[in-house]
């Protein structure tokens, strides 16, 4: 069977930046994706990063990715193996992947899951037709092959997900009638919806989706006010003509190869569902598996490059690299990502992260 | 209110912008109304005028005396949450950053929008930059009636592609 | 339904690939996923559901979701949206969990 040292699965800005830290150990790498791009949700951000100039902070997400690719692709070290799914992972770090229908084995000393994160759905009638589009999906669709979802849109959810794919429609043409969130309050940046709110797009809290209406996709949305225990409130219905739904109302950790392999997961509501229990080396329950970026709990791109900096670092001085500075750079790399959390917005993650004790 | 539907109070707009006296100089005017981990506004500016401290997420302060009105901050903020206002003779100045095509051309006549989305007033372009450091966020120049200086804050996006 | 004018990105022209779909012939582009050329070519309904026969379209764009799921190439189960279009593909709405010619 073919043998790696260090196999990463997700080429996304966790992945990636492990990768980096890995390869700068002197250490051998593998990169599998199911994409056929690398960067995962990096590819279709095409706004300006936050955080301080140490994550880049004013680039945008497809720069900060370019950046990224180009300070890997050329090393030795490096192997990657995109269009390839791992559909199963084994506790002899047996990695088995398709691709173009071909199963493949190979087996790893240390393994980094940074596979990511899925978007969730919420319940209504016919949210199963055509048009009912993730916000995420939507965003790979416009910005990544230049394919507007439709002409009209409902945003449903007002995290910074739903502001900011709002504003990207509105910059690929695409009319955005409304966004509606359950929340009495606006939940992403108050600047980003400012940003949608003064070029007429109507923000609506404490409203949801009735239902959808169409035969085979989506022709109109009834959506209506919801009382405070979230129900909805009947007689408030009101019938928008859109052709698409986005939904953009939170994601859930893919944690399902780590629990293949028999990795500890905990479920915790504020980091997005199941997660791996990691400690502060974001090494698993399994010596030798790590877990970086939104699998370990959902937050921004900023956080899951700093996650996969110092996993990646970890992972290889557990194996006996010698990492240049290593200490400065972990101290300094989790005083930024406290720092990143610390605000109000960083509520959340820290609760969550409070629970899995690595807080 | 600004929480509820995106759109900041009459108080706290007037909260973030100096006297008009310090206005007779272009100044740049900071709509960060949260705290966020955040900071370019402040590395960008040349001149020292803004401050957020270690802690990112503290909301950053303008000195006006420093400031120089250059725009650098406008198309630096991710947020797009920066514009640049000045009054002069009855007009207010402003530079606003622009993320849309078409850009508007100098001599246009548009529709100038406030905080709520509305169409308030019509306001002139007098320039449109866009150059490579920019990366992609225009710096719109367009002269407006003084009376609008608390209300206009961006222009309508032209439909019809 | 293609964007032809963005602020940020430039969508250069690109290779012009033709594919048939039910039959049909429909052009893409190179670099399209099979689902993303099928969307710009105004086909929503990718699928349907196996019990109800409920149309399905596309989800999550991640491949993980199985909404897309089509026939491609006499091969069931393909997930579109993160599959590579190529000249020449044969891509099917599927009938039910699909059947292994």
């Amino acid at each position: 069977m073919k043998r790696a040292e260090f196999v990463i699965i997700g080429a996304g800005p966790a992945g990636l930046r492990a990768a980096k830290s890995l390869l700068d150990a002197g250490a051998k790498v593998l990169i599998i994706d199911r994409s056929d791009l690398l960067g995962g949700q990096l590819t279709k951000q095409t706004h300006m990063f936050f955080g301080s100039e140490k994550q880049h902070a004013s680039k945008r997400g497809i720069d900060i990715l370019k950046l990224m690719v180009d300070a890997i692709i050329e090393h030795e070290n490096l192997e990657i193996i995109t269009n390839a799914t791992v559909v199963g992972l084994y506790k002899d770090f047996v990695i088995g992947y398709v691709k173009a229908d071909v199963y493949y084995k190979i087996q790893a000393d240390s393994i980094i899951l940074a596979t990511g994160a899925s978007e969730k759905a919420i319940p209504f009638e016919n949210n199963d037709l055509p048009g009912v589009y993730a916000a995420g999906a939507v965003q790979t669709l416009m910005n990544v092959y230049g394919v507007k979802p439709g002409e009209k849109v409902l945003m449903v959810g007002s995290g910074n997900i739903g502001l900011i794919v709002a504003y990207q429609l509105m910059q690929a043409g695409v009319e955005v009638v409304k966004l509606i969130e359950a929340a009495s309050h606006i939940g992403g940046y108050l600047v980003h919806a400012s940003k949608i709110k003064r070029l007429g797009v109507d923000i609506c809290t404490n409203m949801s989706v009735k239902r959808a209406l169409g035969k085979d996709h989506v022709e109109a949305v009834e959506i209506w006010k919801l009382d405070a225990q979230w129900k909805g409130i009947e007689g408030t219905e009101e019938t928008l003509e859109v052709d698409t739904i986005c939904m953009a109302v939170g994601l859930a950790p893919l944690t399902e190869l780590l629990q293949q392999l028999g990795a500890e997961v905990k479920y915790v509501r504020e980091l997005g569902g199941n997660v791996p229990v990691i400690n502060q080396q974001f090494k698993t329950s399994i010596d030798g598996v790590y877990a970086c970026g939104d699998v370990a709990g959902i937050e921004e791109a900023s956080s899951a490059m700093m996650a996969g900096e110092i996993a990646g670092i970890e992972a290889a001085l557990s194996r006996g690299y010698d990492v240049e500075n290593a200490a400065n750079r972990l101290n300094e790399l989790r005083e930024d990502l406290s720092n990143l959390r610390n605000g109000p917005h960083g509520e959340k993650i820290r609760a969550g992260l409070a629970k899995l004790g690595v807080l | 209110m600004i929480e509820k539907t995106g759109v900041p109070s009459k108080d706290l707009i007037e909260s973030i912008f100096p006297d008009k006296v310090v206005l007779k100089k272009p100044k740049a005017i900071i709509e960060c109304y949260k705290e966020i981990p955040c900071n370019p506004c402040s590395t960008s500016c040349p001149f020292d005028a803004i401050h957020v401290p270690e802690d990112i997420n503290v909301r950053p302060e303008i000195d006006f005396d420093k400031c120089t009105g250059c725009g650098i901050c406008v198309y630096n903020c991710p947020g797009l949450a920066i514009t640049v206002m000045q009054l002069q003779n009855g007009k207010v100045s402003i530079k606003l950053p622009y993320e849309f095509t078409p850009l508007p051309t100098v001599g246009e006549m548009v529709n100038v929008m406030n905080r709520a989305g509305e169409v308030i007033t019509k306001g002139e372009i007098t320039k449109v930059q866009l150059t490579d450091k920019m990366n992609k966020t225009a710096l719109i120049h367009m002269v407006i009636d003084e009376i609008y200086l608390h209300e206009a804050i961006t222009i309508e996006v032209k439909h019809g592609r | 339904m293609r964007i032809k004018e963005h602020p940020i990105l430039t969508f250069e022209a690109k290779e012009e690939i033709q594919f048939y779909y039910n039959g049909e012939r429909i052009v893409g582009y190179r670099g399209d996923t099979i689902a993303s050329a099928l969307h710009a070519a105004g086909v929503k309904k990718l699928s349907e559901s196996i019990h109800q026969q409920r149309p399905r379209g596309f989800y999550c764009a991640i491949g993980n979701c199985a909404s897309c799921n089509m026939e491609v190439n006499g091969v069931p189960n393909v997930r579109t949206c993160i599959t590579p279009l190529e000249a020449n593909m044969d891509v099917r709405q599927q009938v039910g969990k699909g059947r292994v010619r």
